[in-house]
């Protein structure tokens, strides 16, 4: 499993460059938060990564993107749609096979989902969609985690076990969050970004509140 | 973050498509689909070979056929506009909202056939044809958006501002673009129902189509063919600004919609042709109602419904199937490209044109009706689902094929869907009692021979009873609509 690298690295977003000079190289096994002010960048460079090799990395948008007249299930079974067959998978759009059912349920229950399976996720709450979101990309069962503010609409508790939880299942994770206190307890590197650019990047031990809070500028007063 | 409060939506949706699915099963004993021709396929060859190498008529009778069909089309319209825009006035009292109900629940070829017997083969008769059912439309479509508009405005005006002025200051003006847009757009449905009106007899295109196709001359019947599909494909191009006006006056001066009145014989056939015979001779009125009861009426009704259910599922599957093929989220540029051309040709020609060139090919059963229905009807839906489908913003990592399709799209798509294939569950229903005419025995059969043999009284009670059926359809359609929670609001013919 390699890891990711960017170069003397400018992303453009519709013609616009919003991020310049990125240097960036992220080894396997790290756990990487992106910190910065909304509209960053942060997004726009997750992006970038999850180019960079897009078959090998479960991806959690911060839009979620699911399929309002699906089941939990069945959103949560989508996260493999390229590991099986379509044969397969119209089989389990139409009737969920003992197996897939299994493995979905705990995964489910594991997200306190478990009584809402069967519901179209148009019926559940913000919050519960974040999760279904967090859990499709679970179910990817994949070594890298990429995630855009994957537990901002999750209360704090329970946001703090997810986290924990996705730190375990993968060899490498890299995260935006906006939750600063998050990401010093879960991530061991923290990528501070600025006016564009990269302004701090080092192990998360090493950082105080006086590095972070530049990065803030709008809450200055 | 909160709870959108929806209703218990996908059980119900998936329901009622079973349903459908399951009475069309039902219905297939009751349906001749046979083919009834010995060479289907070598009938296809000679079709195409024509269609590849017209004969060109004469650039006079070619013209004569494209200004009448214009000229029928817009002084239909035209009426119909008018006239249903003095209704859509008084669209709040319930008779207003019953009078457009009928009269557009009547096919503007069974209101040819009634004008004919009044006013002969005459200008007159073609655009009253078009123009009192369009009224019962134009009725409707106008009176909602006129009930759309904001009310706000109105209430601010000085309490005693009559009513014409609040009209004209308020309401018009609120609702003018969407009555401007509807009306152009009826004029593309006007086109094709003068075209279908010379399958009667009026000199439009259609009656070149009907003469020369009937007689298997494909080649020289391709440039009337043509000519339809461009005048059709092209309408919403030329068809606008002080076009329209001009169009009109020169269609007034080609065509001027007079006829010779016999007041005698008009009169004569309102008050005693159509009357029922056993009222007019003093009968017993019972054996003459269950003799037309069990010889035309039950049968009528029974073909057309079955004709109609398994139309409605051939439209729905051809739907379904076809939308992904002009959606920006499957195929490249090229496919895309060439499935647009053969919806706008499916789009364009009118079901009764296609069903008569699909009964010449396959012979006199449900069959050719099915096709056309389906094939008609499914390429506007797939292309208006395909439209719809190109404002889904998919996620990153979507699946692409099949499984977008099944997983992303369809899901996503399928509460329009079906609201879109209720919506034209009644135009198929008035579609499959027209195509009778073709020798099908729907309704529409059983009224063009009436007519045939002068029993006027039981072709009016054969058209009676269509209307009912129009409208019975009409509000069931409605009535799922509602309970599916399905309000997406779709006017197309």
């Amino acid at each position: 499993m390699t890891g990711f690298r960017l170069q003397q690295a400018a992303l453009t977003v519709g013609g616009q460059a919003v991020l310049h000079d990125l240097d960036i190289t992220i080894r396997p096994g790290e756990r990487v938060a992106l910190l910065g002010e909304s509209g960053a960048g942060k997004t726009t460079l997750l992006r970038a990564l999850r180019e960079q090799q897009p078959n090998c990395i479960a991806w959690c948008p911060q839009q979620p993107g699911l399929v309002p007249v699906l089941s939990v299930f069945h959103n949560l079974y989508m996260g493999r749609l390229d590991q099986y067959a379509t044969a397969y998978n119209l089989l389990n759009l139409i009737r969920p096979t003992p197996a897939r059912r299994r493995e979905v349920t705990a995964l489910a229950n594991r997200l306190g989902l478990g009584d809402q399976l069967w519901k179209p996720v148009e019926q559940l709450s913000g919050g519960q969609q974040s999760r279904i979101n967090l859990g499709r990309a679970l179910y990817q069962q994949r070594s890298i985690f990429i995630g855009d503010e994957p537990v901002s609409a999750i209360d704090e508790r329970q946001g703090a076990d997810l986290l924990a939880l996705v730190c375990d299942l993968h060899e490498t994770v890299v995260l935006a969050l906006h939750n600063v206190d998050q990401a010093l307890a879960h991530c061991n590197r923290i990528i501070g970004i600025r006016d564009g650019r990269v302004a701090f990047d080092s192990p998360s031990d090493q950082l105080t509140s006086a590095d972070i809070k530049p990065l803030y500028p709008s809450d200055a007063s | 973050m909160t709870t959108r409060p929806l209703p218990r939506g996908t059980g119900a949706m998936r329901r009622t498509t079973g349903l459908f699915i399951l009475l069309a099963l039902l219905c297939l004993p009751w349906a001749d689909i046979a083919v009834h021709t010995l060479a289907p396929g070598r009938e296809l060859g000679r079709l195409a070979q024509g269609l590849l190498w017209p004969q060109w008529p004469t650039t006079r009778t070619l013209a004569d056929a494209i200004a009448s069909t214009l000229a029928f089309a817009f002084q239909g319209v035209a009426l119909g506009a008018i006239a249903g825009f003095g209704l859509a006035l008084l669209y709040r009292r319930r008779a207003v909202r019953w009078l457009a109900a009928s009269l557009r629940a009547v096919h503007e070829l069974f209101w040819a056939l009634l004008f004919i017997q009044l006013f002969g083969l005459s200008a007159l008769a073609g655009v009253l044809a078009i123009a009192v059912p369009y009224a019962g439309i134009f009725a409707k479509v106008y009176g909602e958006l006129l009930e759309e508009t904001d009310p706000a405005p109105r209430q601010a005006l000085p309490a005693n501002a009559g009513r014409l002025s609040s009209l004209m200051f308020t309401t018009l003006p609120q609702a003018w673009p969407n009555l401007a847009a509807y009306t152009r757009y009826r004029l593309e449905c006007g086109i094709r129902s003068s075209a279908v009106l010379g399958f009667i007899g009026l000199p439009t295109l259609g009656y070149h189509l009907e003469s020369l196709l009937r007689q298997g001359f494909y080649a020289e019947a391709a440039p009337f063919f043509y000519a339809l599909l461009i005048l059709i494909a092209t309408q919403h191009r030329w068809c606008r600004g002080w076009m329209i006006p001009a169009m009109l006056l020169a269609a007034l001066w080609w065509l001027p919609p007079v006829a010779p009145v016999n007041g005698a014989l008009i009169w004569q056939f309102l008050t005693h042709d159509i009357v029922p015979a056993p009222l007019r001779s003093g009968m017993d009125a019972l054996p003459w109602f269950m003799d037309l009861w069990q010889g035309q009426l039950w049968p009528g009704l029974i073909n057309t419904l079955v004709l109609a259910m398994l139309s409605l599922v051939v439209m729905g599957l051809l739907g379904v199937m076809l939308f992904p093929t002009v959606s920006r989220l499957f195929g490249n540029r090229w496919t895309r490209g060439l499935s647009h051309g053969v919806l706008v040709i499916l789009r364009s020609l009118p079901e009764y044109l296609l069903a008569f060139i699909a009964l010449i090919l396959l012979g006199p059963s449900m069959l050719p009706a099915i096709i056309a229905l389906g094939l008609h009807n499914g390429a506007i839906i797939a292309h208006l689902i395909g439209q719809y489908s190109n404002t889904l913003v998919l996620r990153d990592d979507a699946a692409r094929g099949l499984n977008r399709y099944f997983f992303e799209v369809l899901p996503r798509q399928f509460r329009l869907f079906l609201a879109f294939s209720l919506y034209r569950f009644e135009t198929v229903i008035r579609e499959t009692a027209i195509l009778g005419m073709l020798g099908i025995p729907t309704l529409g059969f059983f009224i063009d021979s009436a007519f045939a043999e002068f029993r006027f009284d039981r072709a009016v009670m054969l058209l009676v009873a269509s209307a009912v059926l129009n409208i019975a359809v009409d509000s069931f359609a409605r009535r799922i609509r509602q309970r599916l929670h399905l309000q997406h609001k779709v006017q197309v013919c």
